[in-house]
C-alpha cells in the first residue's frame, strides 16, 4: 500500500511562535529542478512589525544574560543543529541543487560557525573593551554593549543556511535580537534552522525569522524608529542606499551590502556594539 | 422577612421605574425579573464587532477619539506628587513632539492625590468638553470597598472637597454576592449624597462593579441595573486590581443595559471599560462596539471612558507611525 506523504507548511518564526503571515498571502518554493518543494508564508510588513515587538521584548533578557551563559546557548544551538544535520542536507541539495557532499559540507561549516562565535561570546569584551588610562586615581573602562534589535537581510541567492547563520550568530554574540528577512529562493533551511533554535535553550523573539521578499519587507524595518541596526548583507540586488537613507531617519546603524556569504569575523560582532566609557574611583577615600 | 420590606432611600430613578413604596423586595424582584442573558450569544456578537478593520481616515480619528476618551490613571500605593505630577504633564501633552494631539478627558487618582493633581493642572482644570481636563478620584475604600458606610462617605467627601470632578467608587461585591441588593442600593444612593458640593452642583458618580468577582453575565446584568436605578452617572467595569478586567462582552453587556435605560427613560449613563485594555487595536473594537450598541454619540467624554495608563502610549505609536509614515518605537513616547 503507498502511503501518502505528509509535506510541512513552512511558517514563520516570531517571538518563539511559529504563526502564519498576518496577511495569509504564501508563495511556492521551487526547487532547484523547477519542481514544487513546498509553500512557504510570504510576510508582510505587520509581520515585521511584530517581529520587531518581539526582538524589543526580548532584549532585555538576552543582553542581561551573562556572557558565559550566552555562549553556552548559542553552542546549545550547535549541538541541536548537528543532531539535524541530515534534514538539512536534504533540504539544501533539494533546493540549491547541490550534491549531498556539497550541502552536508555547508551545514558542516555553518554549525563549525555557530561554534566559532559561540567562543566569542565571553571574550569579545576582553578584545573590544579597554581600561583606559586617565591622569587621575581613577579606573576608566570602556565596554561593548549590544545595540538592541537589528534587522538583517540576510545573504540571497548563495548557501542559504550558511549564509543565514554568518550573519544572525555574530549579531546574538552581544546580546542583540535580531529580525532576519531570509534568502527569499531558498527560505526552507531558514524555517528548519528556526525550529533548531526554538527547541536550543533561546529564549523566545531572540531571533526572528521571516520569509518573502525582501524588496517589501526591507524597507519598513529600515524605516522602523525601534530597529536600531540594520545588515544589509544579501540586500546588493535592492534600492539599498534608500534603505540606508531611510534608516538614517532614525539613527540606526548601518552595514552596507557585501557580495557572496560573508565570512566569520570579530567585526561583524563588534558592528552591532555601542561603547559604554565608565569612571570609577580606585579606592573609597 | 421584615428586612425585605424595609423601605430603601428614595433614588429618583428607581422610584420612577419601581414605583413609590421602594423597599429590598421590590429592587429584589425587579433585578431578578430581567432577562438572562444569553452567554455563548454575548461573546459572539462581541468577537463578531472585534473583527471590524478600522482603516486609514477613520483609524485617525479613532485614534485621536481614544486619547479624548482616557482617563490617565495611576493607582498604585508607590504613587508620589512628583508622579502625580508627571501624570498631569503627560494628560496635558500626551505628545510632546505632536502639538496637535489632543488631551486626555481626565487625570484618575487617588483621593489623597487629588490636591496634587488639581494644582498640577491649574487653568487647565476643568470639563473635558472645554478641551480641558478633569480629575477623577477613587472612593469608598478602593479597590476593596471593605470598610464601613460612614469611612466610605468621609473618603468621598474629602475628594470632592479636595476637588475631584468625578468620583469613582466600588460596590460592596460581598453584600451583592449574598444577595443584598438592598445594602448595595443605598450606599451608591448615600455615596451620590457624599458626592454633593455646598453650591449644590455634584461630581460625577462612576459606580465600579468589578465585574471579575462578579461570576455571572447575570450578575454583571443585574449589578448594572441596580447602579443605574440608584443614580449611577456612569457604569464601570473594573477596578484594574483584579483579573479579569474588561472585556469587550462585559462592556457590551453594561452597554446594553445603558441602552435599555436610556430607550426606557430617555436619559444617557455613562460606561468605562477600565483595566487589560493596552492596545489602540483592544481600544477601537470598544469604540465599534460603543457605535454599534448605544450610537455614535455616546463617544464622549461624557458618557465613554477608557481607564487606562499603557494604551496612551501604544495610541500615541499608532498615531505617530500615520504622521510620520514609518513605524514608531517606545524610545518616542515618554514612560510614565
Amino acid at each position: 500500500m503507498t502511503r501518502l506523504t505528509i509535506p510541512k507548511t513552512y511558517k514563520l518564526y516570531i517571538g518563539g511562535k511559529f504563526p502564519r503571515s498576518e496577511s495569509g498571502r504564501s508563495y511556492e518554493v521551487l526547487g532547484a529542478d523547477g519542481g514544487f518543494l513546498a509553500n512557504a508564508s510570504l510576510a508582510s510588513r505587520k509581520d515585521a512589525r511584530d517581529a520587531v515587538v518581539a526582538a524589543r521584548a526580548a532584549v532585555p533578557g538576552w543582553s542581561g544574560a551573562t556572557a558565559y551563559n550566552r555562549g553556552q546557548v548559542l553552542y546549545r544551538v550547535a549541538e541541536v543543529l548537528e543532531g539535524r544535520r541530515a534534514q538539512f542536507v536534504q533540504e539544501i541539495s533539494s533546493s540549491e541543487g547541490v550534491t549531498a557532499a556539497e550541502a552536508g559540507r555547508q551545514v558542516d561549516e555553518a554549525i563549525d560557525t555557530w561554534v566559532w562565535y559561540a567562543g566569542w561570546a565571553d571574550k569579545f569584551a576582553q578584545v573590544a573593551g579597554a581600561g583606559n588610562p586617565v591622569a587621575g586615581p581613577y579606573f576608566n573602562l570602556s565596554v561593548p554593549e549590544p545595540t538592541g534589535v537589528v534587522a538583517i537581510v540576510a545573504p540571497q541567492g548563495e548557501a542559504s543556511l550558511l549564509g543565514l547563520v554568518r550573519v544572525v550568530a555574530p549579531a546574538l554574540v552581544a546580546g542583540n535580537a535580531v529580525v532576519v528577512v531570509a534568502d527569499e529562493a531558498h527560505p526552507l533551511s531558514a524555517i528548519s534552522l528556526s525550529e533548531v533554535l526554538a527547541t536550543s535553550d533561546l529564549p523566545g523573539g531572540v531571533v526572528n525569522v521571516l520569509t518573502g521578499s525582501p524588496a517589501e519587507v526591507a524597507p519598513w524595518l529600515a524605516s522602523h524608529s525601534d530597529v536600531d541596526a540594520l545588515d544589509l548583507a544579501g540586500a546588493g540586488a535592492l534600492e539599498w542606499v534608500d534603505l540606508e537613507i531611510a534608516a538614517a531617519e532614525t539613527l540606526t546603524r548601518v552595514m552596507r551590502p557585501e557580495p557572496g556569504v560573508p565570512e566569520r569575523s570579530l567585526d561583524r560582532i563588534l558592528a552591532f556594539t555601542e561603547t559604554k566609557t565608565v569612571w570609577h574611583t580606585k579606592s573609597l577615600i | 422577612m421584615t428586612m425585605q420590606t424595609t423601605a430603601l432611600a428614595p433614588a429618583e430613578r428607581a422610584i420612577r421605574v419601581l414605583g413609590g413604596d421602594l423597599t429590598e423586595r421590590s429592587l429584589r424582584q425587579y433585578l431578578e425579573g430581567l432577562s438572562g442573558v444569553d452567554a455563548v450569544g454575548l461573546e459572539q456578537r462581541a468577537a463578531s464587532l472585534a473583527t471590524r478593520s478600522i482603516k486609514t481616515g477613520s483609524k485617525a480619528w479613532a485614534l485621536d477619539r481614544i486619547i479624548e476618551l482616557i482617563d490617565l490613571t495611576t493607582l498604585e500605593g508607590a504613587d508620589t506628587p512628583g508622579k502625580v505630577r508627571s501624570l498631569v504633564a503627560k494628560a496635558l501633552h500626551p505628545d510632546a513632539g505632536d502639538p496637535t494631539t489632543p488631551r486626555v478627558a481626565a487625570v484618575c487618582v487617588y483621593g489623597d492625590m487629588v490636591p496634587v493633581a488639581v494644582e498640577a493642572l491649574g487653568a487647565a482644570h476643568g470639563d473635558p468638553d472645554d478641551g480641558l481636563v478633569s480629575v477623577a478620584a477613587v472612593a469608598t475604600a478602593f479597590p476593596s470597598g471593605r470598610a464601613s458606610l460612614a469611612v466610605k462617605l468621609a473618603d468621598t467627601r474629602d475628594a470632592v472637597a479636595a476637588g475631584a470632578d468625578e468620583i469613582d467608587m466600588v460596590i460592596d461585591r460581598g453584600a451583592f454576592l449574598a444577595g443584598n441588593y438592598g445594602t448595595v442600593f443605598e450606599q451608591i444612593v448615600a455615596v451620590k449624597d457624599a458626592c454633593r458640593r455646598p453650591d449644590g452642583s455634584s461630581a460625577s458618580l462612576k459606580v465600579i462593579l468589578e465585574t471579575g468577582e462578579l461570576n455571572t453575565y447575570d450578575n454583571v446584568r443585574r449589578a448594572s441595573w441596580l447602579s443605574i436605578l440608584a443614580g449611577g452617572d456612569f457604569i464601570k467595569t473594573s477596578t484594574g486590581k483584579v483579573t479579569p478586567a474588561a472585556t469587550l462582552p462585559v462592556t457590551l453587556l453594561m452597554l446594553e443595559a445603558v441602552r435599555d435605560w436610556h430607550r426606557l427613560t430617555g436619559e444617557h449613563v455613562g460606561v468605562k471599560p477600565a483595566g487589560g485594555i493596552r492596545t489602540s487595536k483592544d481600544a477601537v473594537r470598544y469604540l465599534v462596539t460603543v457605535a454599534e450598541t448605544v450610537g455614535e454619540q455616546w463617544l464622549q467624554p461624557h458618557l465613554f471612558r477608557f481607564g487606562a495608563s499603557s494604551l496612551l502610549n501604544d495610541v500615541l505609536l499608532q498615531r505617530q507611525k500615520l504622521r510620520t509614515g514609518h513605524y514608531s518605537g517606545p524610545d518616542y513616547v515618554t514612560i510614565d
